[in-house]
């Protein structure tokens, strides 16, 4: 099964990259955005065909290593 | 006095270190690769020097705590041990939760080198014994992570406890967070260096190493060489 990993940073955390971001959407001229965050996509192969026989260990994959927990939020799901 | 600097793909400022220690304070120096599963020895401090452990991937310093090194360093700081993370070695100690915190993108999202000025804000700390509070250090910084970030609450028992070790300032010493040019990265409260609780271990974002000798160091400052 191929599980996506959907790491952001937390909601009250500053995101320098997505207010950069934002700005640059802003100078296309196009559809007016706000709230612009920029997240990571891990993507992965893992045994199974379904999400809860393997989320314990995923969940400790993504606290231990995938995100920081600090600043990060994680959400997993089926890709 | 005995110590082991570790090293990790990608790592660059180790031998900056081992010349400070070896070639001006005449210490027993030795590098540890990151593979090793023991420090050797009986090691009095051990250094995660600067650079871009595992190309930055992930996270600053976030892949090298899976490294048997790592596993080393925590028990020996556990111990009571005394260990220094610089820039990098920061970002790494933080990231394995030795110390409180993280590193995010600088405010400016710009890779930023340059020379700072930072205060010491405490003297109980392995980089700080015997330094008057309030002595300005002039030394460069070279990141792209070094925003300190920390929840409030966390900040709160931070500052109680005494565990900012060094603010930026200006070159006459005063801290102010807002000001983007004597705190460039935008950390809050201006923190460029924290401690853990037991006080053994320090993190910071400058480069005291770079600034140890007339010829590169800060002209008309103190070096940087006080803190080792």
């Amino acid at each position: 099964m191929r599980v996506q990993i959907i790491v952001r940073l937390k909601s009250g955390v500053l995101d320098v990259q997505g207010k950069a971001v934002e700005r640059a959407i802003e100078s296309l001229d196009l559809l007016e955005v706000s709230s612009v965050r920029v997240g990571k996509v891990i993507e992965l192969e893992v045994p199974g065909e379904t999400l809860s026989a393997v989320e314990g260990e995923l969940e400790k994959i993504c606290s231990q290593l995938l995100s920081n927990p600090i600043i990060e939020d994680y959400e997993i799901r089926k890709a | 006095m005995e110590v082991r600097v570790v090293v990790f793909p990608g790592t660059n400022c180790d031998q900056d270190v081992v010349h400070l220690y070896r070639k001006l304070k005449r210490f027993s120096v030795e590098t540890v690769w990151h593979r090793d599963s023991e420090l050797g020895g009986s090691p009095d401090l051990v250094i995660i020097p600067g650079g871009f452990s595992y190309g930055d991937y992930l996270r600053a310093g976030a892949l090298s705590r899976v490294s048997p090194i790592m596993g080393e360093v925590k028990r020996f700081a556990e111990k009571g041990g005394r260990v220094i993370g610089i820039c990098n070695g920061f970002q790494i100690l933080c990231d394995c939760g030795l110390l409180p915190g993280a590193l995010l993108q600088n405010i400016g999202m710009r890779f930023l080198s340059r020379f700072v000025s930072v205060r010491v804000e405490s003297n109980l700390s392995p980089m700080t014994e015997g330094i008057e509070v309030g002595t300005v250090i002039r030394c460069p910084i070279a990141h792209f992570e070094g925003n300190y970030f920390i929840a409030p609450e966390d900040l709160e028992s931070l500052e109680e406890n005494n565990q900012v070790i060094f603010r930026y300032c200006s070159p006459e010493g005063t801290v102010n967070a807002a000001d983007l040019d004597s705190n460039p990265n935008g950390s809050i409260n201006a923190i460029a260096g924290v401690c853990n609780k037991n006080r053994n271990i320090v993190g910071l974002m400058p480069h005291p190493e770079r600034s140890v000798e007339k010829l590169v160091g800060a002209e008309g400052a103190e070096s940087g060489f006080k803190l080792f």
